[in-house]
């Protein structure tokens, strides 16, 4: 959708409707509730948006697939066309802005002058850096050198999905390009991560509303992930986790425990060592639309150390292993008699009870010393 | 009857025969097993458990092997206080014995506490002690290791008394003359000592009294516990010197163990029977049927059928069987004391304990430990006595 | 042989003054009371649901690492199959065909504890008012006579270190700080001092207050409900001469595991008044006599055989 096509919606809408103001203000305030924004807040947003203080947002583009973009655009709450008409300025980015070439260019350029400091500088996809950085390269100049400059000027930097978190699929082995995420690249300066294949949107919605409204970034883990999003693994909140505790599972793909609904845990499900929130943050706004709800183990797409790595359908560890899982009977046997043990006691203890009652016969009636006659009993 | 003195002489030879390689061998295999268990826990080496938390190393290292140290005891009872002067030559092999029984039960001791480390202060912290039959056991027997070696002393001077180092001259000088003073108070603290602890050992089965079985838990078990020492004693005194006579080439004793036999016959059949008596008139004869049943026969069975022996004096009078009784009182009266503390006691079903191998290994060197230290003292100190110095010759 | 008949009588007499002074319990020693203001839990079966939050809770507030139980290096979780030296408290199964429910396991705080009888310098000490029993391991030494003696198993050793501990429940006692108050009809300390499995539990089916005031509810509730409770008792009211930790359930004791015929008498009742009939009742008395009864005979004999030209002992 071109920017002048935007403009023309809204006029349209703000002109026809005389509730848009009333449904501004639901919409806002539906999507600060969806991330934990209080009411406050979101009139604080709204406030901000009328007096025209959109934070500017450039958004960069490099080994993707567009999949986290094309994620944000299957949101509605708020709908994409809120975000970037009312809520920030969205004055770069590849795949929805009307311009195209230089004029785009000049466009980041002015952007990143104007609000120097100020804007977000959103990344999306990896970095190549093997060879200076030649296998990405937009208008003449290398993702490497690009996301560096527009990082340097940023006011806040998010990484959004795997790709720019941590390398992503570009990055799995061999990693030919050397693909990193962006902050490995940019060493030094706080990314705020929202990894994911793709990301849930609300992540990154959650992320910006705060930092629209309040000015700061949410809470982040040592990796950079918003805890709100990521403080938890799948499994600490997984509604299969009763059967995982039960000992329910599915063994095989269509067979009657996957029917059931059972935990998905051995064929794969790479939730018990994956920070996320996608079990109770769905995806396409549907219900139970998330990959245990409707059937496949979990591939870990957040985790560096699992996405892309470890193979599907192999089993994980559980990070942090708490409560416990399964009762002890009233009175549970415990130790063992060993055969080896058994017998090695038995021919010692036997042999010396027997060496002696064998040896007591060399001893001979009467009371010779040496050479004592052998008197048997 | 009349006094009568004993010469006591060392046996003399080479100590490292191939025997003692044997033995030290043990020993520094379980040594080795030992270092683990210190630097590692007790469970790196055994298969004591929550369930079971004392195996092998109490039942045996300890009960039967403090029992087994109670030759001095037994033997000092018929030679001070009945004052039977003709089993005199016994007393100081049967001394070494006692030293070395208990000397190695308190290593076993501490290898088997967790935090061994705390052990000095049992004695020390005075203000802190309890009614516990253990802190009883504990301080006596430490006091009696003390007593003991007071007791085995002359033997250390006797040999110094010719030394060529003139400190060991006038340490075994000014050592006889201390012990002309003192021994025969000290002496009567060995004859006190183990009458208090032994029975002790027994008292302490009677605090875990749910998880005893009826046919050992008994009131009477210190009592039970005090005659059956003096029993395994006598046992123990028939077979050293026996197998002592045999080993070293000396001259056997058989007319005084055939007399120390019969006394230790009297002894068994006594305790048999009280043993019978006391399950009998507790009205328990019928569990005797049951599991554990066939334990309490054994060791019933296996004492009276060595009082049996004995009783006969063509038996008593012939060494085959004067060792073979002795074996059988042994084996009798240690398998009580393991029953008490092993077989009688019952967590609950569901716990199960056998020793691991390595365990074994501790409890096997430790009693390879003693047997090696009592060849290596024999021959160097004045401890085997007789009618004379008989020929030197060693087969051990 | 006259003689040696004569030292056989001597021997038989010997040991019989011996055992009449040794083996018979003199008189039972006094039973314990319950200390003045002995505090308690009350557990009833037919409230908890096995959440074992209360394990969790106690893993945390003792600084308990997690047990991954039998299952060794597949562990899942923290799974204990009893209580252990990870594991001061645990909530067991128990099945009856198709029929479950559950049973919370920890210390009994006895009114006259094995476990504190057996120790050899008060490590495991009852205090005197509030009647918990605690470990102090500066007098331990590891022997685990408190494990063999303890009739509930309670007691349990870290076996698989090299620097062990005996460890229990010692009704949280680390964290009181404050005195008790009468809170809700039961006397508590404030929140975060008491135990911390009966402050988590959603269904109170643990309670801790005063153990006259937890009896009382006890039966209480037997009272407002006949016929739900196993034989309208509590466990632990007389058992083994009275515990603090009191038990109410739907179910036979023995089938909770609980030593349903252990009597009302004090465990250590039996060793201790033997022990004490001869060594404490007048104290060291036997043993003194003993011993100068033992020098007097050994220093006539000495002198017999001197006169006789004899050699010393």
């Amino acid at each position: 959708m071109g920017r002048a096509e935007l403009e023309n919606w809204r006029e349209t809408a703000e002109s026809g409707n005389q509730l848009q103001r009333r449904d501004f203000i639901k919409a806002v305030t539906m999507a600060a509730a969806a991330v934990g924004l209080s009411s406050a807040a979101a009139m604080k947003v709204v406030e901000a948006a009328s007096k025209g203080l959109k934070p500017s947002v450039i958004w960069l583009h490099f080994q993707e697939c567009t999949g986290c973009t094309e994620s944000l655009l299957r949101t509605s709450h708020p709908a994409l066309s809120t975000l970037i008409l009312d809520l920030v300025s969205l004055d770069y980015h590849e795949t929805l802005s009307a311009a195209a070439g230089h004029q785009a260019e000049e466009n980041l350029l002015a952007t990143m002058e104007a609000h120097e400091g100020a804007y977000v500088c959103i990344v999306e996809g990896a970095i190549p850096t093997k060879d200076d950085g030649i296998y990405c390269k937009i208008a003449g100049k290398t993702a490497l050198s690009l996301v560096k400059e527009v990082a340097d000027r940023a006011g806040a930097v998010i990484a959004i999905g795997s790709c720019a978190s941590f390398g992503g699929i570009p990055a799995a082995d061999p990693n030919p390009t050397g693909a990193k995420g962006a902050p490995q690249v940019l060493e030094g300066k706080t990314v705020v991560t929202i990894p994911g294949c793709p990301a849930n949107p609300y992540n990154l919605l959650g992320t910006v509303l705060q930092f629209v409204a309040l000015g700061t970034l949410p809470a982040l883990d040592e990796k950079g992930r918003p805890k709100f999003a990521y403080g938890r693994t799948i499994h600490e909140h997984c509604p299969r986790r009763a059967h995982f505790d039960a000992g329910r599972f599915a063994q095989e793909f269509g067979d009657e425990g996957h029917r059931q609904g059972y935990c998905l845990y051995k064929l794969g499900c790479k939730g018990p060592a994956t920070h996320a929130n996608c079990s109770t943050q769905h995806f396409g706004e549907v219900p139970g639309a998330w990959p245990i709800g409707i059937g496949h183990p979990c591939v870990g797409c957040t985790e560096q150390s699992l996405a892309f790595r470890v193979p599907i359908h192999t089993t994980v560890d559980i990070e942090r292993p708490m409560p416990p899982d399964t009762y002890p009977p009233i009175s549970a046997d415990q130790g063992s008699v060993s055969a080896v043990a058994s017998g090695v006691a038995g021919l010692v203890g036997g042999g010396l009870i027997g060496a002696g009652w064998a040896a007591s016969k060399k001893l001979g009636g009467g009371d010779g010393a040496e050479g004592s006659s052998d008197k048997e009993e | 009857m009349s006094g009568h003195s004993v010469v006591h002489t060392p046996v003399g030879g080479r100590i490292m025969t191939g025997t003692m390689k044997v033995l030290l061998t043990i020993v520094a295999l379980s040594g080795i097993v030992v270092a683990i268990r210190f630097l590692q826990g007790i469970a790196a080496v055994s298969n004591l458990s929550n369930g079971y938390p004392w195996g092998v190393w109490i039942a045996i290292d300890v009960v039967v092997g403090t029992a087994i140290g109670c030759g001095g005891f037994a033997v000092g009872i018929l030679v001070y206080i009945l004052n039977k002067g003709k089993y005199h030559p016994l007393v100081r092999p049967a001394v070494l014995t006692s030293l070395l029984g208990y000397g190695l039960a308190v290593i076993a001791v501490t290898i088997d506490l967790g935090r061994y480390w705390g052990l000095p202060k049992v004695p020390i912290f005075v203000w802190r002690w309890t009614h516990s039959p253990q802190l009883e056991v504990a301080l006596c027997v430490t006091a009696y290791v003390m007593v003991l070696l007071i007791e085995i002393s002359p033997a250390a001077f006797e040999k110094w008394k010719d030394s060529k180092n003139p400190t060991l001259r006038s340490l075994s000088a000014s050592g006889m003359r201390i012990m002309d003073k003192i021994l025969l108070w000290v002496l009567a603290l060995g004859l006190l000592l183990p009458a208090m602890h032994q029975s002790s050992l027994g008292t302490m089965m009677l605090l875990p009294g749910p998880k005893v079985h009826p046919l050992w838990f008994t009131p009477w078990l210190p009592f039970l516990f005090l005659v059956n020492c003096i029993m395994i004693g006598y046992a123990v005194v028939v077979l050293e010197a026996n197998f002592s006579s045999r080993a070293f080439g000396r001259p056997s004793e058989t007319p005084m163990l055939a007399s120390l036999s019969k006394v230790a016959a009297w002894v068994a059949l006594f305790w048999g029977v009280f043993r019978l008596g006391e399950v009998a008139i507790a009205g328990e004869l019928g569990l005797i049927a049951t599991g554990k049943g066939m334990f309490f026969l054994a060791e019933v069975v296996l004492v009276l059928l060595a009082a049996a022996i004995l009783f006969s004096e063509k038996n008593r009078n012939n060494p085959t069987w004067q060792v073979r009784a002795a074996l059988i009182m042994l084996v009798g009266g240690a398998l009580h004391r393991v029953n008490t503390y092993l077989i009688a006691f019952d967590p609950g079903a569901n716990y199960h304990y056998f020793p691991s191998v390595p365990e074994l290994l501790i409890t096997f060197g430790i009693i390879a430990a003693e047997v090696a230290i009592y060849i290596a003292v024999v021959k160097t100190f004045p401890i085997l006595g007789g009618h004379g110095p008989g020929p030197a010759r060693s087969k051990a | 042989m006259s003689v040696d008949r004569r030292s056989m009588l001597k021997i038989l007499a010997g040991g019989g003054v011996a055992a009449a002074s040794a083996a018979l319990p003199t008189k039972a020693r006094a039973p314990l009371e319950v200390p003045p203001a002995a505090m308690g839990m009350l557990y009833d079966t037919t409230l908890c649901i096995g959440c074992k939050t209360c394990v969790v809770a106690c893993k945390s507030a003792n600084d308990r690492t997690p047990d991954p139980g039998p299952w060794g290096e597949e562990a899942l979780y923290d799974a204990p199959v009893d209580l252990n030296g990870k594991t001061k408290n645990i909530i067991k199964l128990y099945k009856d065909d198709d029929y479950r429910s559950y049973m919370k396991m920890q210390c009994m705080h006895c009114v006259d504890p094995a476990c504190a009888a057996a120790c050899m310098l008060g490590s495991l000490k009852k205090n005197p008012v509030t009647g918990v029993v605690t470990y102090n391991p500066d007098y331990c030494v590891g022997c685990r006579y408190c494990m063999m003696s303890c009739p509930f198993n309670v007691a349990k050793f870290e076996f698989d270190l090299a620097v062990p501990n005996i460890v229990k429940c010692e009704l949280c006692s680390h964290r009181i700080e404050d005195e008790a108050t009468l809170t809700a009809g039961f006397t508590r300390y404030p929140e975060g001092q008491g135990p911390a499995c009966c402050e988590v539990c959603p269904r109170e089916a643990v309670i801790y207050g005063r153990r006259d005031e937890l009896l009382e509810e006890a039966k209480r509730r037997i009272a407002a409900s006949p016929g739900r409770y196993y034989e309208d008792r509590v466990f632990g009211e007389t058992e083994a001469g009275g515990t603090q930790v009191l038990y109410l359930s739907h179910v036979p004791f023995a089938k909770l595991g609980l030593p349903e015929d252990i009597g009302d008498k004090g465990v250590p009742d039996v060793a201790y008044s033997v022990q004490e009939g001869i060594y404490y009742k007048v104290p060291f008395a036997i043993p003194v006599a003993m011993y100068g009864a033992l020098a007097f005979v050994m220093f006539r004999n000495r002198k017999a055989n001197e006169g006789e030209g004899g050699g010393k002992p």
